[in-house]
């Protein structure tokens, strides 16, 4: 081997290319880390993707603020609809209902949307989050009690000792308390399943589970034209790209704006030495471009050749 | 057109039958099961499977990210769709009073004597102390206390909070007063239950103290000679509300339990099958303290004669007692 003496000087771009895939790579691994495969029982593998500690405490965010709105809502319109009655009988038996109707918000609004079929109450759908069994069964009633009826010291335990501090000895117990309910509160964060001690103790957790919208496929436009105009590439400049480079054009073609596309489509000319022709717009260049590759990639794919992405350099 | 790509063959012959499933899930997701008809109904089964293989051979063949995505997540939303529950949320409550609150009170009967023992214990414990030295009702209940039935009363006052006079004022009030406590106690109950996990510890905490206040309060009453009174007063309500507070903490206790003996299984296991069996007499707890509510607000307010009081008593105790612990024929829905 000559490459130890005919070291060549490494590009400051190479390097930081190299930096960019390793942290891409790890940045896998990590997403790896919250799937979960569920095998149904026609022997298919589902992939789940378990909810972040985040996405959770985003949608027990808007599941909080529903909450208050119907309490205080339902609270105005009572004493709105009241108020001719004066003070007196009507009013406190007006009243004494809100309470029970406040205590049903705030213990029962779980129960009744996870009992049904989306298994998610609206800030997790909002999310694109649902509740799951955790053995891959149903999600049985008992299962969405239990963790609901948890949810009060989780959530409950540690305001009350937050508001509970009168004199230095309270303070001090208060403090202990805090910490010691702060563990259910924070427990989600500390275990790979991200699970609640509610979702531990009834069985579950919550997955990703967002409604994807099924879009047109992005080879056709290119195939579909007639074959003379068709722009063809060679089968080195087919080669220029892997796997994660086509999924990365995928979402530039989908989403993003001309200018980017534009930006995108010079940096493939110049990286596969493609003489912009008269006439070829930019998005018809992508479109074939991304036609070609991806038709290269899944010959190569159906012969067990996976190229990950452009460093890939496997036969 | 041998430029067109397989993989985009393979989506146009499959893709309409992808989007007939969408549809399904979607009205079903949003109006129900009832929502489909039956055509929809026979055809679910079949287009499950057709998008579960699908999705398979989507995933060798196709690099079209969306499309992947795209069967990955309708796969999952049928998978729970076609193996979910399929019970009405009616029939299910059927289910829960017919057979599966009492069953889990029934198998919780170790765990209630258990709960009733640190209740009553904790009564009967602040009842004594504060029969020989009534200092001790100041020590239980904080010297700041607002409640004025305290030992300083009068025997004409204490007697005036157990009966309603004709007409009194504070009738309605009294109605909004126990909402709050149905309330306080409902979360107490929850409380009971749900830190029953850790061990059980907490649970027998919450118990003991709560009987500690009953019983302070109770020798209030007793040292001026009205315990019968009292306990009428009491025990109107109390036999549905102390019951359920005692069987809430039995839900905590079985948790306890499970986690700290798991026996064969795994530790996850045991607190998990707990858990859900458990759940059962939370939500018991819930509907047992409602009626509670009902018997202090309204009962109590309109019965002031001692003897109709004890026997509603007794009789709410007979009804709960036959209907947990009566031996029945199992049902299997």
């Amino acid at each position: 081997m000559t490459s130890t003496t005919t070291a060549q000087p490494v590009s400051q771009s190479s390097i930081d290319a190299a930096r960019r895939r390793r942290a891409r790579m790890a940045e896998e691994q990590r997403q790896s880390k919250m799937m979960r495969t569920l095998v149904t029982p026609e022997g298919a593998a589902l992939r789940l993707k378990l909810a972040t500690a985040s996405e959770r405490a985003g949608a027990f965010a808007i599941d909080v603020a529903i909450q208050w709105a119907i309490v205080i809502g339902s609270l105005l319109g009572l004493s709105y609809i009241s108020a001719p009655l004066g003070f007196g009988s009507g009013r406190n038996i007006a009243f004494a209902f809100w309470l029970v109707f406040f205590f049903f918000v705030r213990n029962f609004y779980y129960i009744f949307f996870e009992i049904g079929t989306k298994a998610a109450t609206p800030g997790k759908r909002a999310l694109g989050l649902r509740v799951a069994s955790r053995d891959g069964g149903r999600l049985t009633a008992n299962a969405v009690l239990a963790r609901n009826f948890i949810r009060e010291i989780e959530i409950g335990l540690p305001f009350q000792f937050a508001l509970m501090s009168q004199d230095q000895v309270t303070a001090w117990m208060a403090l202990l308390g805090l910490i010691w309910s702060g563990i259910f509160l924070l427990f989600p964060i500390f275990n790979k399943d991200k699970m609640r001690v509610g979702d531990l103790i009834a069985g579950t957790w919550v997955i990703r589970n967002p409604k994807v919208t099924l879009m047109g496929d992005i080879s056709h436009a290119a195939a579909s034209k007639p074959a003379e105009t068709r722009i063809a590439f060679s089968a080195k400049q087919v080669d220029a790209y892997g796997i994660h480079e086509l999924h990365v054009l995928e979402d530039v073609l989908r989403q993003s704006t001309p200018e980017i596309k534009a930006q995108v489509a010079e940096r493939i000319r110049a990286k596969i030495g493609w003489k912009q022709e008269t006439g070829e717009t930019d998005i018809a260049f992508l479109e074939a471009y991304y036609a070609a590759l991806r038709q290269r990639l899944e010959q190569r794919m159906l012969l067990g050749q996976k190229k990950i992405d452009k460093y890939d350099t496997r036969p | 057109m041998s430029d067109v790509l397989k993989s985009y063959r393979f989506r146009e012959e499959r893709e309409t039958d992808w989007r007939k499933l969408d549809l399904i899930l979607t009205r079903a997701e949003n109006n129900g099961v009832k929502a489909l008809s039956d055509e929809e109904m026979s055809a679910l089964p079949h287009l499950y499977r057709q998008a579960v293989s699908s999705l398979s051979v989507a995933r060798s063949i196709s690099l079209d990210q969306n499309v992947t995505n795209y069967l990955e997540g309708l796969c999952t939303r049928a998978y729970f769709f076609v193996y979910g529950a399929r019970t009405s949320i009616g029939e299910r409550i059927a289910v829960f009073f017919r057979q599966d609150w009492p069953a889990a009170v029934r198998s919780a009967a170790f765990s209630t004597v258990l709960a009733a023992l640190f209740l009553f214990g904790g009564a009967a414990l602040a009842f004594f102390l504060c029969l020989q030295d009534m200092d001790w009702y100041w020590t239980i209940n904080g010297q700041h206390s607002f409640d004025p039935r305290n030992p300083e009363a009068t025997a004409e006052y204490l007697r005036s909070t157990i009966y309603t006079e004709p007409g009194e004022a504070s009738d309605d009030q009294l109605t909004a007063f126990s909402s709050f406590l149905f309330n306080n106690n409902a979360q107490i109950a929850l409380f009971a239950f749900a830190l029953g996990f850790a061990f059980g510890i907490p649970t027998a905490w919450l118990l003991v103290y709560n009987g500690v206040l009953i019983g302070s309060i109770y020798a209030v009453f007793w040292d001026k000679g009205l315990g019968y009174e009292f306990t009428g007063w009491l025990m109107i309500h109390g036999v549905t509300e102390l019951f359920a507070i005692i069987l809430s903490g039995a839900g905590g206790f079985i948790i306890g339990g499970a986690v700290a003996f798991p026996g064969r299984k795994s530790r996850m296991a045991s607190a998990r099958d707990a858990g859900r069996r458990a759940a059962n007499i939370a939500m018991g707890c819930v509907v047992m303290l409602i009626i509670a509510a009902l018997l202090e607000g309204f009962g109590r307010q309109l019965i002031n004669s001692d003897t109709v009081r004890y026997s509603v008593a007794g009789i709410t105790l007979v009804f709960w007692m036959l209907y947990f612990y009566l031996p029945r024929e199992r049902v299997r829905p």
